[in-house]
This record gives structure tokens, C-alpha cells and sequence, in this order.
């Protein structure tokens, strides 16, 4: 069973309203720079339950998901 | 012909929880109003529970007694609304043309797309599924009344198509009140004529309905044979509603006419607030009152002139409760709606005092600005402080969730 992880996240924001996650640092405080942003879209987020806009990235060469919900940003982390 | 379709969210509110803790879609799930402020009721429940029987609308002990193991969760509107101005978004990509009808349903019509009803219908369900978590059921018909049954008849996650080649074998054997404003009494008034099939409906002589159920009797003949022409009305056109109403379970049971004239005082700020906004006035006032053994009566009158004051609505209000209601139980609920409603730019009778009218509506403005930007607790009544309990009774926004009126 997973878990939401609330993170937090430093961001760029274009001037078309564009959002690019650029590190994320985890509940432990460990930074991790993404490397590529692969995707954007809505959906859910089926492991830890909840939704919102889903962006698919890649941190040091794995895929990941990482959800911002209203506002607040989280990833699905193993309970 | 057009192309209509009904789109309706799955065990909606039960659903949105089950995305946000997918746990609960092993147990069955009721999501229920507040028993203390008696709304005990069960508002929306998962595939599990309502595999145990657990209906929407029942006791919360009710369906306890049907489910012992009923999980049960307070509702989270800001939630619910969210997801409904999402799922709104996606009608968007195919449609301008989008009526809302409550938080969970909507007709669209897609008449103009180039892509067919059932193609788009599936992608809604997939979409809705992909990007939200939920399920929707969806009708696809050539009026509004057919697509609304056809996302009935087959839950959750389908597309139902009503044709005008299949209705017959489709709709007319469905049971008579499985159509849209059939409801109980109705249903009650056609089966003693023998009327049970919405076929049967279709098929027997418009006189007999006539006479059984007047003009609405012709318009139910109407929607069975598939004569439903009421367009799909984009959001803010459906707005133009009949009447401007709210009504509200007290927290307690009342038991006399000072505890009444607060909770009418209350519904009637609610009610001149949202006939101002949307610049309507009104000349009918209705009150209606359901006793604690949930018997409904209502009453009217008509005013020598339209207003949008709650200290006059008010005042109506309190003198039709007085002269029709006899206190014979204590009261669960009351009601007040307004009708007969005309534009505030239209012509009117003037009043004789019209300063006094004048310096009204300013003041009554002035308090809406004041709970538009501070909220509705903001500002209240001095004479709703004697109980505050009535006070935080909120209308206006307890109630966004319901339906509005409808009627093509």
C-alpha cells in the first residue's frame, strides 16, 4: 500500500503559465534535481489515492510521478 | 435531429472519496450529512453498499441496519465541487452547449461535433476515468428526456444509445416512473388509469391525461412518444429560472412562531440575496413547512408588487406561516421560494413611499457586498443572535448541491 508524500517542490514558470518541477526534496530533506520532464496531465493517483495534475519526470534515470494537487505537491511513496 | 447527451457521475461524492483513499473501495462506503445538525441522511454510497441495499436518502440507522459495516464519512463539498468544475472542462472540449443539472449531472448536446454521440460518450467515460478516477454513465439520445433515461438504465461506466429506431423496445417497457417528473403521486394517479409502462404512457389517449393530470399530463405523453424539443441550455441561460427558493432541515425541531419567523428570516436573506444577484424581483411567495412526521404543506400569495427584499419576502413569509399554520406537530423543515419573476430593469407599478423602498434595496445591497467579501457570517441580524444555532444556518451555500428546477 503506498502513501501521498507531500514534498517540496522549486519550480519555473513560463509566461504562458507552463509549470517545469526542477528539484524536488523529499520528507527527509534529500534533493533530487529532475532531469527531463516526460509528461502533463490530469489523473489520479491510483497508488496513494488522490489527484490532480500529474506530471511524469525523470530523476536520476528512473521515471517517477509527481502530483500537484490545489497547490501542494506529492509523490507516491511506499507506506 | 439532434444529439443529446446525459452524462451522470457514478455514486458521485462516494466515488470522489474513493479516489482520494482507494482503501475504501473494499468496504462499503456511505458518504452521509451531519447527524448532530440532523442531516442523517445517506447522501451517496459505494457499488458495496449499495449491493447491501443502502439507498440514498435513507436514516443513516437505516442503512446501518441493512450494512452493519457501513463506513460512513461526512461530505467534503469543496471536494466534490472541484471535481465537478473538472469534469465540467471536459464537456467543454466537445460543447458550449452544457446544462448542468446538480453537481453530478449534465446534458450536452453535441449536435454540431463532427464525431458521433456514442463515439463521444465513450471518450467522456474514458476520460473521465483516465484524468479524474470516476466513473460517469452516459445517455445518448435525440431529446433531453430519452438521454437522461438511457444514462439510467445501465450503470456504472456505460453508454446507453436511445434511437428513434429502438425507443419503443428500449423506453416503453420501462416502469412509468422511471421518466423524468413522474414522481410518486404522479406515478399513484396513472396507475390507477392503468398506466404502468412508459409505453403504455405513450399510447393511450391524451384526453384521459388531460383530465387526470391537466397540461403536465400532456407534456408527460409528450416525452414518452419522444417529443421532448427543450434545448440543452448553456450554463447562466439555465439560470433563468422559474422561481428562486431554499429551504432547510432546523437543527432542532421548531415549536413555535418565534422560532419559525427566525429560520424564515434566514431563508428569506438567503433568497432576496440570489434574486438580486442574478437582477430578478418576484411577486409570488411561497412558504412551505414539513412537520417532524414529514407531512409537506405549502402556501402562497401573491404581492401587490414584484420585490427582491428580504424584510418584505420576510414579512409575507411570516404572514402566510400565521394565518395557514396551525401547530398541530413541531416543525422539521421549512421552505421559501419566490416566483413569478420578472427582470429589475422591466417596468413597475411605483411604490408610494418609493424613498423608503429606495433606501431599502441600498441597504440591503450594502450587506450583500459586506458577506461577498467578508463572507456570509460577517454580518447578521441583531434579532439572529437570540439563537445562534438558527444563525449559522447558511442557506445559500448548505445548498449549492441540489439540482435546480428543471422543466423543458
Amino acid at each position: 500500500m503506498a502513501r501521498r508524500a507531500y514534498v517540496r517542490v522549486v519550480a519555473e514558470f513560463s509566461e504562458e503559465g507552463r509549470i517545469t518541477p526542477l528539484t524536488v526534496e523529499w520528507e527527509d530533506g534529500r534533493k533530487f534535481r529532475v532531469d527531463k520532464l516526460l509528461d502533463v496531465r490530469l489523473a489520479p493517483a491510483t497508488k496513494a489515492g488522490g489527484q490532480g495534475m500529474r506530471y511524469t519526470v525523470r530523476i536520476g534515470g528512473r521515471e517517477t510521478y509527481l502530483f500537484e494537487d490545489e497547490g501542494r505537491w506529492f509523490v507516491e511513496a511506499r507506506a | 435531429m439532434r444529439t443529446v447527451l446525459h452524462s451522470d457521475l457514478n455514486n458521485f461524492y462516494a466515488s470522489v472519496e474513493c479516489v482520494y483513499e482507494p482503501s475504501l473501495r473494499k468496504v462499503p462506503l456511505a458518504v452521509c450529512g451531519d447527524p448532530e445538525a440532523r442531516h442523517g441522511i445517506v447522501l451517496a454510497k459505494n457499488e458495496l453498499a449499495k449491493a447491501t441495499g443502502v439507498k440514498t436518502g435513507e436514516a443513516i440507522w437505516q442503512a446501518r441496519q441493512k450494512c452493519p459495516g457501513l463506513k460512513i464519512l461526512p461530505p467534503d463539498f469543496k471536494k466534490y465541487l472541484r471535481f465537478a468544475r473538472m469534469m465540467r472542462g471536459i464537456y467543454a472540449d466537445y460543447t458550449d452547449f452544457i446544462e448542468p443539472f446538480g453537481l453530478d449531472e449534465a446534458w450536452l448536446d453535441v449536435s454540431s461535433c463532427h464525431e458521433s454521440g456514442e463515439r463521444i460518450a465513450d471518450e467522456l467515460r474514458r476520460r473521465a476515468k483516465e484524468e479524474l478516477g470516476l466513473t460517469v454513465s452516459v445517455g445518448v439520445s435525440f431529446n433531453k428526456i430519452f438521454a437522461k433515461l438511457g444514462s439510467d438504465m445501465k450503470k456504472p461506466d456505460a453508454t446507453t444509445v436511445i434511437s428513434p429506431e429502438n425507443y419503443r423496445e428500449k423506453v416503453w417497457p420501462l416502469p412509468v416512473e422511471d421518466l423524468l417528473y413522474v414522481g410518486p403521486a404522479t406515478k399513484r394517479k396513472l396507475w390507477l388509469r392503468g398506466i404502468r409502462t412508459i409505453g403504455e404512457l405513450a399510447n393511450c389517449d391524451i384526453q384521459l391525461l388531460r383530465g387526470a393530470l391537466g397540461k403536465n399530463g400532456e407534456m408527460l405523453w409528450n416525452f414518452a412518444r419522444g417529443n421532448d424539443c427543450s434545448p440543452v441550455l448553456p450554463e447562466g441561460e439555465a439560470a433563468m429560472v422559474k422561481s428562486v427558493g431554499n429551504s432547510t432541515t432546523a437543527p432542532r425541531d421548531l415549536e413555535n412562531d418565534r422560532d419559525v419567523y427566525l429560520v424564515l428570516l434566514v431563508l428569506c436573506e438567503s433568497v432576496a440575496e440570489r434574486l438580486r444577484e442574478q437582477s430578478l424581483r418576484g411577486d409570488v411567495v411561497s412558504v412551505s413547512v414539513r412537520d417532524c412526521e414529514l407531512n409537506t404543506r405549502s402556501f402562497q400569495r401573491k404581492l401587490p408588487r414584484p420585490t427582491a427584499l428580504s424584510a418584505e419576502i420576510a414579512m409575507h413569509a411570516r404572514e402566510l406561516f400565521r394565518e395557514r399554520w396551525y401547530w398541530e406537530k413541531p416543525i422539521r423543515s421549512l421552505g421559501v421560494c419566490v416566483s413569478g419573476l420578472s427582470s429589475q430593469t422591466e417596468g413597475v407599478q411605483l411604490s408610494m413611499f418609493p424613498e423608503a423602498n429606495a433606501r431599502r434595496y441600498e441597504l440591503e445591497g450594502a450587506i450583500d457586498e459586506i458577506r461577498r467579501r467578508f463572507g456570509h457570517g460577517s454580518i447578521s441580524r441583531a434579532s439572529l443572535l437570540a439563537d445562534q444555532r438558527i444563525n449559522c444556518i447558511n442557506p445559500r451555500e448548505d445548498h449549492v448541491i441540489h439540482p435546480v428546477g428543471w422543466r423543458g
